[in-house]
Order: structure tokens, then sequence, then C-alpha cells
């Protein structure tokens, strides 16, 4: 019988293949390593939804039926299925291919964190009464599109960092984009998580005022979150107004991404509400 | 902007450092950064809590910078002030001059700046010229909006431009800004937060407020509980928690319903949200009477306060109250029942049955022992009662964030040329070149669709 589980155990699999696909595409300069990466990942991204409907699924027949967006585990998961989401759009939006490279990782490390480390509990549980409202759904769904934009911003940035460095133009740098299109690239991402992460904030606010009555409390989680949005709001200023382009972007939307990543990992070793996810 | 760097006068230099977007850049940072101690220190934990976890010296720092309280300090609320004044003056700043952008006494198309580009689709077609002309009208209108025509020394030019209103994008981002500041000093200033407990079947209209210990508000109405319900999951885990509240106003009353976690009752204006619940007191108590002498255990129902006679005439026994804590020697015994026992000449003594050690009332070594057989809980329902009059300026930042966010980030104004020029003998060639004020990659793959779709036409 095939379970949640295994469906997303083997997802992961696929995903760590896709990264090889991407980085040999870059290394040996083969453009149809890349097509197949795409590819795979689309199979790798079918096998993810199919693993959280399916724990969806699962949960009702465990008589708990909630969403799957509950736990870490389920909340990693979802984000590898956001941000291989996102890229998927963006390659064929943009039609770049190598700009995987740096992405894809991502989509793996995030998932492979769930299934592997010890930490992490799989187990499917009941949703405390505060949780069950359609406002999580919306609110984490658009937090994690929020979080998706950002980590390709970082894959994006990342990859903008290494090709500035190659002096040579014939060398391993020089197959990737151009850095106008990183760049510009990088300040879409930027753009899209912004967005979607200040949707995320709203949601969670409306969400909050309606089970506990205040829409702002302050909360290590809500603080981060704020945190978060006031740096790649800074970006978005640098950008526009002071004409910061290129390196200097890069490294504020790396630093943005520190700030989403101790929203989402560092909270929880905080003290707060939000310790469930 | 730089006109006025000439004048310098004391005002203005007032002026130019709040309309600047470095000032921007350096609030919003400090924002970020300072939010961060609050995330790291406790807020509004006890005056002990401080000193025990980091001593005096820090404790007294922490005390007067406010940090214990740091989201209401003055330091972080001035940031806050900046930030209005700083997004206030620098939209008057620049307002004028996008009005005059997206109003203009006459749209007018530059050729040359068009000519100038470096990024053009270029194709050649060996139709009339005429003809492409009027079949690009046609497609540059359903593609982008209204056709301007001119004509060229060397054929005509077709020019098209779409979506000028989206550059106030950003001033609607920047007054939800304002709007959710404002609603948050509307709520601070006429709003409070407080909670109350009522047992169930009790009637109360006072409540406690949160900001200040223990001080009280009296509501225009009052509320009942009538009943409170709480359902676990086989594990243990909570499922839902619920009360049913009757309001009343002059003793009248005017609404029953159910207040459960996330769908609160929302009454002239003020909110009560179910928070938590706990045991206020205990119905229908059967207490075990056991007789050190003859070893006979008697069951009895008792209420509060009536007495009942102890057996083999012994005096009586009185349950007075239960308690949810219990201070023993220093010991919180927790949930206990407390009576007391009157001998035939009138002595009494306090009787102490915990829920926990069903035994402890052994070691007062009396003629009875008494233990708890069996009761129904009455449990008391925690709300809170909020009023936030701010909220709905608050909601309303919400919407012009959201709107003005995809406005400002998915949208542009566009600007497209279609020059055909006429090559004697050669055909025509067509050379489409586009701007907009933001999001060029995007452009560049509409520009490329519209050549591909215009080479396409031509056949
Ligand atoms: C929390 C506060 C703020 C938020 C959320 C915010 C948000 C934004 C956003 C989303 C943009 C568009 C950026 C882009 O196009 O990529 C923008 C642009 C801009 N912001 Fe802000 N902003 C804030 C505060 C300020 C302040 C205080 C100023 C005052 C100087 C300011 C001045 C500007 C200017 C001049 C632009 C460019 C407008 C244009 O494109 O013509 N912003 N802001």
């Amino acid at each position: 019988m095939m379970n949640s589980s295994m469906l997303l155990s083997i997802t992961t699999f696929v995903y760590a293949f896709v990264s090889v696909l991407y980085i040999g595409a870059w290394t040996f300069k083969k453009e149809f390593l890349a097509k197949l990466g795409m590819a795979v990942l689309i199979c790798g991204f079918a096998c993810n939804t199919a693993g959280i409907g399916l724990r969806w699924v699962e949960s009702y027949q465990m008589g708990y039926g909630h969403a799957p967006f509950s736990n870490m585990y389920e909340s990693l998961v979802f984000f590898s299925w956001t941000v291989a989401a996102l890229y998927i759009f963006v390659e064929f939006k943009y039609r770049e291919r190598i700009i995987g490279v740096f992405a894809t990782p991502l989509i793996f490390l995030a998932i492979a964190y769930a299934s592997l480390s010890p930490n992490i509990a799989d187990k499917i549980s009941p949703l405390i009464p505060a949780l069950k409202s359609n406002w999580l759904i919306g609110h984490v769904i658009t937090c994690f599109l929020g979080y998706a934009g950002f980590a390709v911003a970082f894959g994006f940035s990342i990859m903008y960092l290494v090709r500035s460095e190659g002096k040579d133009e014939k060398g391993l740098m020089a197959r990737l984009p151009s850095s106008a299109v990183i760049d510009e690239l990088t300040y879409q991402m930027v753009m899209f998580g912004f967005l979607f992460l200040t949707i995320g904030i709203i949601t969670g606010a409306v969400w909050a005022n309606s089970a506990w009555g205040t829409y702002w409390s302050w909360d290590p989680k809500e603080t981060w979150s704020l945190i978060t949005w006031l740096i790649y709001a800074t970006l978005l200023h640098l950008r526009m107004m002071r004409g910061w382009h290129g390196k200097k972007i890069a490294w504020v939307s790396i630093l943005g991404f520190m700030a989403v990543l101790f929203t989402y990992f560092g909270v929880n070793l905080l003290p707060g509400l939000h310790s469930y996810a | 902007m730089k006109k006025k760097a000439s004048n310098q006068g004391p005002l203005n230099r007032v002026w130019m450092f709040f309309s600047s977007v470095r000032l921007t850049v350096v609030v919003l940072l400090s924002l970020a950064f300072t939010s961060v101690i609050g995330t790291l220190i406790p807020q509004n934990a006890s005056e002990v809590f401080y000193l025990k976890k980091y001593g005096q010296g820090w404790s007294q720092v922490f005390t007067s910078l406010d940090i214990v309280d740091m989201y209401n300090a003055w330091w972080f609320l001035l940031l806050l002030g900046l930030l209005v004044v700083n997004i206030i003056v620098c939209s008057f700043e620049r307002l004028g001059y996008t009005w005059k952008i997206i109003f203009p006494k006459k749209v007018v198309f530059r050729l040359e700046r068009f000519r100038r580009m470096k990024d053009k689709e270029t194709f050649t077609c060996d139709r009339p010229l005429d003809d492409l002309v009027g079949r690009y009208e046609g497609l540059l209108k359903k593609r982008v909006g209204k056709v301007t025509r001119e004509t060229t020394e060397t054929g005509a030019a077709l020019f098209a431009e779409t979506g000028r209103w989206t550059r106030i994008g950003v001033y609607v981002v920047h007054l939800s800004v304002i709007l959710l500041l404002v609603g948050a000093v509307i709520g601070s200033i006429w709003g409070f937060k407080g909670r109350v407990s009522i047992p169930e079947g009790d009637t109360t209209d006072v409540i406690e407020l949160r900001q200040g210990e223990h001080e009280h508000l009296t509501l225009d109405f009052s509320v009942r509980c009538n009943s409170f319900d709480v359902k676990f999951y086989d594990t243990g885990h909570p499922d839902e928690f619920k009360s049913n509240i009757t309001l009343l106003e002059k003793g009248k009353e005017v609404l029953t319903t159910d207040i459960l976690v996330n769908h609160p009752l929302r009454y002239k204006g003020i909110s009560l949200y179910q928070s938590n619940y706990g045991t206020a007191s205990a119905r229908n108590v059967t207490v075990s009477v056991t007789s050190r002498d003859s070893g006979m255990v008697y069951q009895k129902l008792l209420e509060f306060n009536k007495p009942m006679d102890l057996p083999e005439n012994r005096g009586r026994f009185v349950m007075e109250r239960f308690a949810p804590g219990y201070n023993f020697r220093g010991h919180n015994l927790g949930e206990v029942f407390v009576g007391k026992v009157i001998a035939p000449d009138a002595t009494e003594t306090s009787v102490i049955i915990p829920l926990k050690f069903p035994t402890f009332d052994k070691m007062r070594g009396g003629q009875f022992v008494f233990a708890v057989e069996d009761f129904e809980k009455q449990y008391y329902t925690g709300l809170q009662v909020n009023k936030d009059p701010g909220v709905w300026y608050v909601y309303a930042g919400f919407i012009l964030m959201i709107v003005g966010c995809w406005v400002t980030f998915f949208m542009s104004h566009q600007s497209y040329c279609v020059e055909i020029r006429n090559q004697d003998g050669a055909g025509a060639l067509v050379e489409i070149s586009a701007v907009a004020n933001r999001n060029s990659q995007s452009l560049k793959l509409k520009t490329e669709k519209l050549a591909t779709t215009m080479k396409e036409l031509k056949s």
C-alpha cells in the first residue's frame, strides 16, 4: 500500500536527481541535461503534489481532517512544493534554463531536511482549536509563496555573486545567464515574494483578530516576519530610489533570506504562540 | 528636487531631510533591527523575572530604556512617527510630478526616443505600406490600447500605450502604511483589551483590563455564561471549546449564542472571544464517609453549605466550597474540596479533600475519613473582551496594500512604437520598440510576442 510518507520519500530522491541534472547541465554545458532536469522536476512535483494530497486524505481517514500544513514536517514538504512550483513557472516564463542550478538544490534540501532530520516527526496529529480555521490554509499558502519567492531570489543572488567572480569570459561562470538578466530576475522574485509575504502577514493578522481578538500582538514569529518584510522593503527602496544593483542587491537579498530562515526555524527557539510551524 | 538645493533655508533643509529615501532606508532598517530585541528579551514580564534572569544591573538598563515593553517605548514610536512623516513628505514631493504624468494635457510620443533604443525587433515584409499600417493598427489596438498614427519621412509610425494609471500604485502602498498606523493609534486610544472569567450560570458586567494590573471596566451590558463545554480527541488533545452565552441589557435578555475559538461574538463594537477555561466549582458531589471504629462506608450526595448528619450520632459535616488550588504548608494541592466537621459539642474541624490525593484525609486522624467519590465539574469560561474601533482603518490599509503592491509589481506604464519604413523596391522594414517604467524583462517578452504575431500577419 502506497502511503504519503513513501510518496514524499520518493519525491526527495527525484528532487535530488533534478539538482544533479541541473548542475551537470551547467558544468558540462549540456543543454539537454537541463531539459531533462525540467522534465524530472515536473515528475517530482507531481509526486510531491500527490504526497500532500494523500496526506490530506489520510488525516480525514484518521478522523482529524485538516489541511497538511500543521507541523514542521508538513510545512517543509509544502515549502519544497511551492519553491518547485515557482521555479517551474519562472523557467517557462523567462525561458532561461541554467538558472535552476542554484534554485533546484533548495527544493531538494527542504524536503530532505523534512524526511531525514531526526528532530522532525512526520506523524499526523490533530489540530488545537485555535488552528481550526479556513484562514490557516490561506495564511500558510501565501506565506509559503512569499518564502518561495525569497528562496528563488536567494538562489539567483548566489548565482549573481558566483557569476560576477568569473573574470574569464569563456569559463564556467560565463555559461550562466548575463548579470543583467540575473539581476532583473532576482528583483522579480523579490517583488513576488514581497507581495505574498505581505498577503501572508495580512491573512495572519485577520485570522489572529478572528481567533484572539488582536490583529497584532508582537509575538516572536509575527515580529520576525515583520523584520523580514522590512528588510525586503528596504531592498526595494534601495534599488528603485538609490539605484542599487547587482552585487549590493544580491547581498541584501541574502540577508533577507537569512531573516526568512530565522522566521521559519529560529523562532521556535524563542518563546511564543506560533510554535507549531 | 535638485532645484531646491540652491536656496538652503533651514525649513528647506528639514523638508529635504524628511523627503529623502536615505532616511527611509535608515528608519526601515532601524525598525527591523530594534524589533529583534523584543523577540530576544521577553516582553512585559514581571520585575522579579528580569531580576532573576538578567541580574540587577541589566534589569535596570532594560527598565530605563523601556526595553521590557519596547514596542510601546517612546523611541520605537518615534521611529514609526518618522516613517509616517517621511512617507507623507516624500509623497507630497513627488505626487505633483507623477500626477502630471498620469493626467497629461496631451499624450505625446517622441519618435526620436524610440528610434534611439537599442533593443528592437526588426523584420522586413513585402506588402504595401498602407496595408501593413492598417493591419498593425488593428493589432496594436487589441493588444495595447488606443493607437496614434504619425507620418514620417519614410513611411509611418504607430504608437500605443497602456497602464499610465499604474504609476499611482506606489502611492496607494504608502497610503496603506499610514492607514495601518492610524488604525493602530485609534485602537490604542479609544479601544481596550480585557478579560473576564464567568462560572457557568453566573452573570457579570465587569471585566479586567490587560493594561495596568487589576484595572476594571464596567460594560453597558452584562454577560451570562449558560454553559461551557470542552471536547477532547482520543489522544487527549483538546478538540473544541464552546461557551453558550446570553447577553443582557438592563436585565433583559437580548441575545443567546455560542462562542467558540475562531468564532467570536461581536456586539456593539465589542468582541468576545473564547480564550481559556477552568474549573470554577462542582455540583452533585458524592462523598464517602468511612468510620474508623466500625469500618463502615457511607455514601452521600451533597450540596454545598447544607449540613449532613454524620452516622453514629457524631455531629454534622458541611461541604463548604471547591477551590481550584489550595496551599497546604507550602505545597499546592491542586483542586480541593473544603468542608468542616461540626462535633456535637459545636467544635469545628476543617476537612480538606484534594482530588489528586484521595487518601489525604486519613492523615487528619478524625473519627471519619472523607473522600470525594464523584462530582460534576462546573466550569468557568475565560473570555477576552476587546474593543478596537481602529480595526476598520487597519483592514482598509490591508486591502490597499495588497492592491497597491499588485499594481506596482506586476503592472507598468508601457509605450510601444511600430515604425514602418518604405525601402525603395525592397518592401517595408518594420521596427518594434517599447519602453516601460519597470519590469523590463516581461516587456521584452511581450514585445517579442508582438513581433512574432506581426510577422505572421503579413502572410
Ligand atoms: C513600511 C513602509 C514602506 C513600504 C511598505 C513601502 C513600499 C514601497 C514599495 C512596495 C515600493 C515599490 C518599490 C518597487 O517598485 O520595487 C515603494 C517605492 C517607493 N517608496 Fe516606499 N514604502 C515604505 C516607506 C517609504 C517611505 C517612508 C518613503 C519616503 C521617502 C518611501 C518612498 C518611496 C519612493 C519614492 C518610491 C518609488 C516610487 C516610484 O517608483 O516612483 N517609501 N515603496
